[in-house]
């Protein structure tokens, strides 16, 4: 009775100023979104400023919006959506028992977070950079932008500064999935522990959310029909 | 307070072992993962970079007692000012009482072994310490002119100092705040000791947890603004650029939604700390316990809808600016709200004058006029007149100095037992606490009149007539500078040669008083099972040896 | 957190459902709905993070606890908007009249 109060006190996993794992649990999952809590914010500041600038200048944002590829904006998101699913998988197969499932869905992650990366590095980045549409590296106005070509470059600062951000924290991602991935290959998750793996979703989730709000904000700002928009 | 049974006979330190002695070793500190022992680790990073950030201001009062400046050309001056609001900002008043007393506290008072997240804690430091190195770096590599406050385009386009260390080093130590907080938050809210209630808790912790609040939300905001900041200087283009239709007073917009409210992180642990010390030297229960809690939270809360109060006179829209000025008249009522309670407390009570209650004493007499003249501040008509003067460098110091550094003084005095196991010689931590509270009032009083008979601030030469007010401003400013060197002394001479402490020096309520003095490194033996109410003090008499 | 599992019947169906989302934006965005395609773009945005959070985050199965702290999120950031905007949009509002003119002003809106 003794070894078994010993054993189920100090399951693999267990950290000592805990009492019980429940509680661990709890506050691991409290603490991740207290942590998405503070990346609410700094998004949030970001956002903020965008949307100030966005009411400011609409026609420059206009053009600056239109001169990306809604294919390729429309096919990451679809492709980030695709990766919380094999996330959110992961974690089921975790909690059902399957001790070797989780790297199956963590690898399908990871691929389709690698995948977004390389779209926007290679198809989107690359190209703006050689059409001259970054800010500070040999940007060029467009006489047919008119008087709102001046601040079409903020928008670029917003586009670079905001996909940058995000493309940053699906780096930090991937890293994560891929301990993550180290970890299930060692059976590590069980059905009573499978925490890092949900507190790890929450993260992944988190950074989906951002690109489900980047997408319509930096592409589709004023319409793709004939004429433009406002 | 609790059930525990503890063995609270004194001890001798040395023959027990206790989170100071359990491991030696440059490692077993540099590695360590209890609370504790990081309290210390931050206490001396802070303490150090206090003498830093007041060796900046010695220069400033040094210079400003003669009119056309007495030490350094203006240039120089800017940066002084810029770092001495920096450092003390942000990487003193900041983190000072959470990161010390909070983290030494957080788990004791509420019956815990440790915070929620040991290792997270010990990075916080690590970031903190990173962050410092980056700024001080800027201090050694030429400075910075452009205030604490970085207002753009000069700190984005025109200045020509080390503005990327800097914001760099404010930017990375934003994430020990942000660790922090989240620590305490997940801690306070998932880790009480069995009975512990909300309504139960110390007032410490309501104030620490209101801080952490304000630690999630609003320091990622400045966090993102410094990193604009820093690309901006970087690339030579940012969405504060005026070429590119940049608006600067966006970036005060961002800047202020933080450090707004980062005054009140500030301000709302030393209230913390006052009503532990207000209850306990005057042997009563705090007056009015929920209305002090809630108004922690609410001082949180309304602390960020402020911020536009620094804007009246910069350039943004005078219907903003009303909709500020009646906001911030409303974020004075919870902080009154505290001082009528403590002062009640005190009413009727049994008062001694130890020095923690010189400092609790002294914290309310100047919080009070510290608060008051943010009145004629938050009128958007007076402070017209009032904006950019030294009437606002002495309100905030008022409150900054009079306020939150009085009462981290008072906590460290209060806690030191607890924390070192010694005692400090009571008479010269009661001389000190007059000569600080003597050497501030004649540092920053004559600022008040300073500014409102016109003197600006951030100025490195003024007009004749204000000198003899400078001259005594700064004749305070040493009186002070002595004043904080004495506690510097004794309490470093204590720790060797001070008298050993028993659990409760003080007969203290509280589950930090159970332990033994210093408490061992898993704090409690038991977790205590808490049925009694918070400061559940006697009105009677006590003796203490 | 939940110990509540969720059947990869539903996670499917969540999954789909954000495409469809996803077309659906994408294919608003290509008619002209005037002011209304910002609207309906951050509807459909807010349509699929509720999805996201409330499925994939497991918020549906979790305590008050987790939703009031998604809350402060998103009204500290409101906040944040609100206010900034309230200073940028009224820059260049006439200045308030004063002694019988604000009467006048006010007289206007009854």
């Amino acid at each position: 009775m003794a070894d078994m109060a010993v054993h189920n006190a100090h399951p693999p996993g267990f950290a000592h100023q805990f009492e019980d794992m429940e509680q661990q649990r709890e506050a691991g999952s409290l603490g991740m979104w207290v942590f998405l809590l503070t990346e609410m914010m700094f998004f949030g500041g970001l956002f903020a400023t965008y949307i100030v600038y966005r009411a400011l200048y609409l026609p420059s944002f206009e053009i600056g919006s239109h001169l990306l590829e809604v294919k390729f904006g429309a096919l990451n998101t679809a492709v980030l959506i695709g990766s919380s699913l094999t996330m959110a998988l992961a974690i089921h197969s975790a909690q059902i028992g399957k001790r070797g499932a989780p790297v199956g869905f963590l690898i399908a992650t990871m691929i389709l977070g690698a995948t977004f990366l390389f779209i926007k590095f290679t198809f989107e980045w690359r190209h703006d950079y050689i059409e001259h549409l970054v800010p500070g590296f040999g940007f060029v106005i467009r006489p047919e932008w008119g008087a709102p070509g001046a601040h079409v470059p903020m928008f670029f600062c917003f586009y670079f500064f905001m996909t940058g951000l995000h493309a940053l924290h699906m780096i930090i991602g991937i890293g994560i999935l891929a301990v993550l991935t180290v970890m299930a290959h060692r059976r590590r998750f069980t059905p009573d522990y499978y925490s890092p793996l949900e507190v790890s979703g929450l993260y992944w989730h988190f950074v989906d959310i951002i690109w489900i709000f980047l997408f319509p904000l930096l592409y589709l700002i004023g319409g793709r029909y004939p004429g433009g928009g406002h | 307070m609790s059930t525990a049974t503890l063995d609270v006979h004194e001890v001798p330190t040395g023959s027990r072992v206790n989170y100071l002695n359990a491991q030696y070793g440059v490692k077993s500190w540099l590695l360590t993962t209890d609370h504790k022992r990081i309290a210390l680790l931050y206490l001396a990073s802070i303490t150090l970079m206090f003498f830093v950030g007041g060796f900046f201001a010695v220069l400033m009062r040094l210079h400003l007692i003669e009119p056309q400046g007495a030490l350094v050309q203006p240039e120089t001056y800017n940066k002084l000012f810029t770092m001495h609001g920096v450092i003390m900002v942000f990487f003193f008043l900041v983190p000072s009482i959470p990161a010390t007393l909070g983290n030494f506290l957080v788990p004791m008072m509420i019956g815990a072994r440790d915070l929620a997240f040991p290792k997270l804690n010990l990075l916080s430091w690590y970031i903190y310490i990173i962050g410092a190195i980056f700024t001080l770096y800027a201090v050694i590599s030429g400075g910075v002119d452009t205030g604490w406050t970085f207002y753009t385009p000069y700190s984005s386009t025109f200045s020509h100092t080390s503005v990327v260390p800097t914001a760099l080093g404010v930017f990375i130590t934003g994430f020990s705040s942000i660790l922090t907080g989240l620590n305490f938050v997940v801690t306070i809210h998932k880790m009480r000791a069995p009975g512990l209630t909300w309504f139960r808790l110390p007032l410490f912790i309501w104030a620490i947890y209101a801080t952490s609040i304000i630690f999630i939300l609003g320091t990622p905001v400045i966090a993102i603004t410094l990193f604009l900041l820093f690309l901006e200087r970087v690339l030579h283009i940012g969405i504060f650029d005026p070429a590119i239709g940049g608006d600067p007073i966006l970036f005060q917009h961002l800047f202020w939604f933080y450090s707004h409210p980062a005054v009140y992180i500030m301000i709302l642990p030393g209230m913390g700390v006052m009503s532990e010390l207000i209850t306990c030297f005057s042997r009563k229960r705090i007056f009015g316990y929920s209305f002090v809690a809630f108004s922690s939270l609410a001082i949180a809360i309304i602390s960020f809808l402020v911020w536009g109060h620094h804007m009246f006179v910069t350039g943004q829209s005078i219907y903003a600016g009303l909709i500020f000025s009646v906001l911030s008249f409303m974020v004075a009522i919870p902080s009154a709200v505290k001082v009528f309670n403590w002062t009640a407390t005190l009413y009727k009570g049994s008062i001694s004058y130890d020095a923690p209650m010189l400092y609790a004493l002294g914290f309310i007499g100047l919080f009070t006029m510290g608060g008051l003249t943010g009145l004629f501040l938050a009128s958007l008509a007076t402070d017209v007149h009032l904006n950019g003067t030294y009437f606002i460098v002495a309100h905030f110091h008022y409150i900054m100095v009079g306020g939150a550094v009085m009462a981290y003084l008072g906590g460290i005095h209060f806690w030191w037992p607890k924390i070192t196991g010694r005692l400090y010689p009571d008479g010269w931590a009661r001389f000190a606490a007059l000569v600080i509270f003597v050497g501030f009032n004649l540092t920053f009083f004559p600022q008040f009149m300073l500014g409102y008979l016109g003197m600006p601030r951030r100025y490195a030469v003024y007009p004749g007539e204000f000198q003899v007010l400078n001259v005594m401003s700064s004749a305070g400013a040493s009186i002070l500078g002595i004043g904080y060197l004495i506690p510097l002394i004794y309490l470093t001479w204590s720790m060797r040669y001070g008298p050993t402490a028993g659990p409760n020096p003080w007969q203290a309520k509280g589950l930090e008083w159970t332990t033994p003095s210093p408490p061992p490194t898993e704090n409690f033996e038991e977790i205590p099972v808490v049925t009694e109410e918070a400061y559940d003090y006697a009105h009677s008499r006590v003796t203490r040896g | 957190m939940s110990e509540h599992i969720v059947p990869v019947k539903t996670y499917i169906g969540i999954f789909v459902a954000l495409l469809c989302f996803t077309a659906l934006t994408t294919g608003i965005a290509y008619v002209d709905l005037g002011a209304f395609n910002t609207v309906a773009a951050l509807a459909i945005a807010v349509v699929k993070m509720l999805l996201v959070v409330l499925f994939f985050m497991h918020v549906k199965y979790s305590g008050g606890l987790t939703k009031v702290f998604i809350f402060a999120g998103v009204l500290f950031f409101a906040i944040l908007v609100t206010l900034t905007l309230a200073d940028e949009l009224t820059r260049n509002w006439s200045p308030t009249p004063t002694g019988w003119g604000t009467l006048v002003l006010l007289a206007r809106f009854f």
